[in-house]
């Protein structure tokens, strides 16, 4: 269970989020929408401690971690797993050394052990064989399986993914799409998902939660969203543009 | 005229650069020590710096017993020319040369990769999977500067001493017996401690540096490309400027 309360951050005069408060079940999905800027990547790292608020607070299974030092937070992210929106492979390792990154660095399992949870991870993202590849020489969506067997192979209680789908062709973001279904199935883990993909919201939802100017705009059900007659849902939803707010080069 | 925001700017990096050595500290002694990535970064720093600090040592030995001896053998000194290389390559030249050349190789790569990694989200990334970036990535390239840079300048004074000699014996004519025997009387153990002391110190701070300026990268492509410059720079001004309070210093300690 994660919940935030009154969570205010701002860089500079810009506000991003404005006592933002909300809760999340065990094993519920949950996508944040909104557009770029309103701080839902923002909210994300303040969820696993990567961003420290200017006011307000975070509980992760009833713990504050607001406030925690560097060293005591990574005892509390061991429960996360993140699916960054780059990836974040990194770039010197291997598949198979990024895959199993956790557990060589734990050093709890023997190295055939350990070769045996990087294949099953793999697998479970379609990419068994690529083990020996280096992050240069995969496509955009095999980075993104990479990152998420990467964090689920230590079987996390809580998956956030930033922007899963972004500059993704359809075809890959679908199987992006299932796969996060699958791994949620299949851990059981809290899915907080931040998109601007409205097929990712229809696909993996349970719940949505609109963000606008830092303050949560709408939290309901996908049906309820895409049937919303709410001017700024209904705009956000089908992508339509304010033609007065368009600007032209002359 | 130094403005309030600079100094403020420069006050709060220093304190930033101290809580990460604090860090440095208590992963030394409460963490599991990475071996691997201390290995890799002997090889990287301490194998592959080889060549350029061989480089720098031999010639600069060289120019330096061609400079002295042209003005002592004015005076008819020929034979103490070495020992003024040996001396000179030992205590100063030998340490801050070797520092200026690691710090140009190193201490930019170090802010580079960090910065790369910094605005690729990767040491996020290694904040998500519970490891401390101070602990994978800052112990055992500080570690391995450590332990490189008094080697690196053991090699360089060798070198410096061996092509002087070389070129005085071989080239200028000098003689062999008596400018060995003056190497030998006027090179004290505490010179060659002193070099050794500065080389780790240098050491300390080009990694610091570098390790500070790529973990405080910010932006894209242009900021890490000012970090490693500032990382090159402000090591090479910290080796240049603390070489003068350590000689000051040492000189007490071994007078």
């Amino acid at each position: 269970m994660i919940e935030t309360h009154e969570l205010s951050k701002k860089f500079g005069s810009n506000v991003v989020l404005d006592k933002v408060s909300f809760s999340v079940p065990e094993s519920q999905r949950l996508v944040i929408i909104g557009r770029s800027g309103t701080g839902k990547s923002v909210l994300l790292k303040h969820l696993i401690g990567l961003m420290e608020p200017d006011s307000g607070e975070v509980k992760v299974d009833g713990e504050k971690i607001t406030g925690l030092e560097e060293r005591e937070l990574l005892r509390v992210r061991s429960k996360f797993g993140m699916l960054f929106q780059s990836a974040a492979l990194f770039d010197s390792l291997s598949v198979a050394e990024n895959v199993g990154f956790v557990l060589q660095r734990e050093g709890k399992l023997s190295a055939a052990e350990q070769k045996e949870k990087i294949s099953e991870a793999l697998e479970m993202v379609e990419l068994a064989g690529t083990e020996e590849k280096k992050p240069s020489e995969l496509s955009g969506g095999m980075r993104k399986r990479v990152g998420l067997a990467r964090a689920i192979i230590y079987r996390p209680e809580i998956i956030v993914y930033d922007e899963p789908t972004t500059g993704l062709d359809p075809i890959v973001s679908d199987s992006i799409d299932k796969l996060i279904l699958r791994v949620n199935e299949q851990l059981k883990a809290t899915t907080i998902v931040v998109t601007h993909d409205m097929r990712t919201v229809k696909t993996v939802a349970q719940r949505v939660m609109m963000l606008k100017k830092g303050h949560i705009y709408v939290d309901t059900t996908p049906d309820e969203l895409f049937s919303s007659q709410d001017p700024v849902v209904h705009q956000f939803v089908n992508g339509i543009a304010d033609a007065k707010n368009i600007e032209f080069e002359p | 005229m130094v403005n309030r925001a600079g100094l403020e700017s420069w006050v709060s990096g220093l304190g930033r650069l101290t809580l990460l050595l604090m860090e440095i500290g208590k992963s030394l002694f409460t963490q599991k020590f990475n071996w691997d990535g201390f290995m890799q970064q002997m090889h990287f720093i301490g194998v592959k710096s080889q060549s350029v600090v061989l480089i720098t040592g031999a010639f600069t030995g060289m120019v330096l017993c061609a400079q002295t001896y042209f003005q002592f053998h004015k005076v008819h000194m020929d034979s103490a020319t070495l020992a003024v290389v040996s001396v000179s390559m030992c205590s100063e030249l030998g340490p801050v040369l070797t520092a200026l050349m690691v710090a140009g190789r190193v201490g930019a790569a170090m802010a580079a990769e960090l910065g790369t990694m910094k605005v690729t989200e990767q040491i996020d990334a290694l904040r998500t999977l519970a490891t401390h970036p101070v602990d994978y990535l800052v112990v055992p390239r500080l570690l391995a500067t450590l332990v490189a840079m008094p080697l690196l300048t053991i090699e360089a004074v060798a070198i410096g001493i061996g092509s002087g000699y070389v070129l005085g014996v071989g080239l200028l004519g000098m003689d062999a017996a008596y400018s060995w025997a003056f190497v030998v009387k006027y090179t004290d153990v505490n010179e060659i401690y002193t070099g050794i002391i500065k080389a780790t110190i240098f050491g300390l701070c080009i990694a610091l540096i570098g390790c500070y300026k790529g973990l405080n990268c910010e932006g894209g492509a242009e900021g890490v490309g000012k970090s490693t410059t500032e990382a090159v720079v402000y090591s090479s001004i910290t080796v240049l400027m603390s070489n003068f309070f350590l000689t000051l210093l040492l000189n007490r300690i071994f007078p």
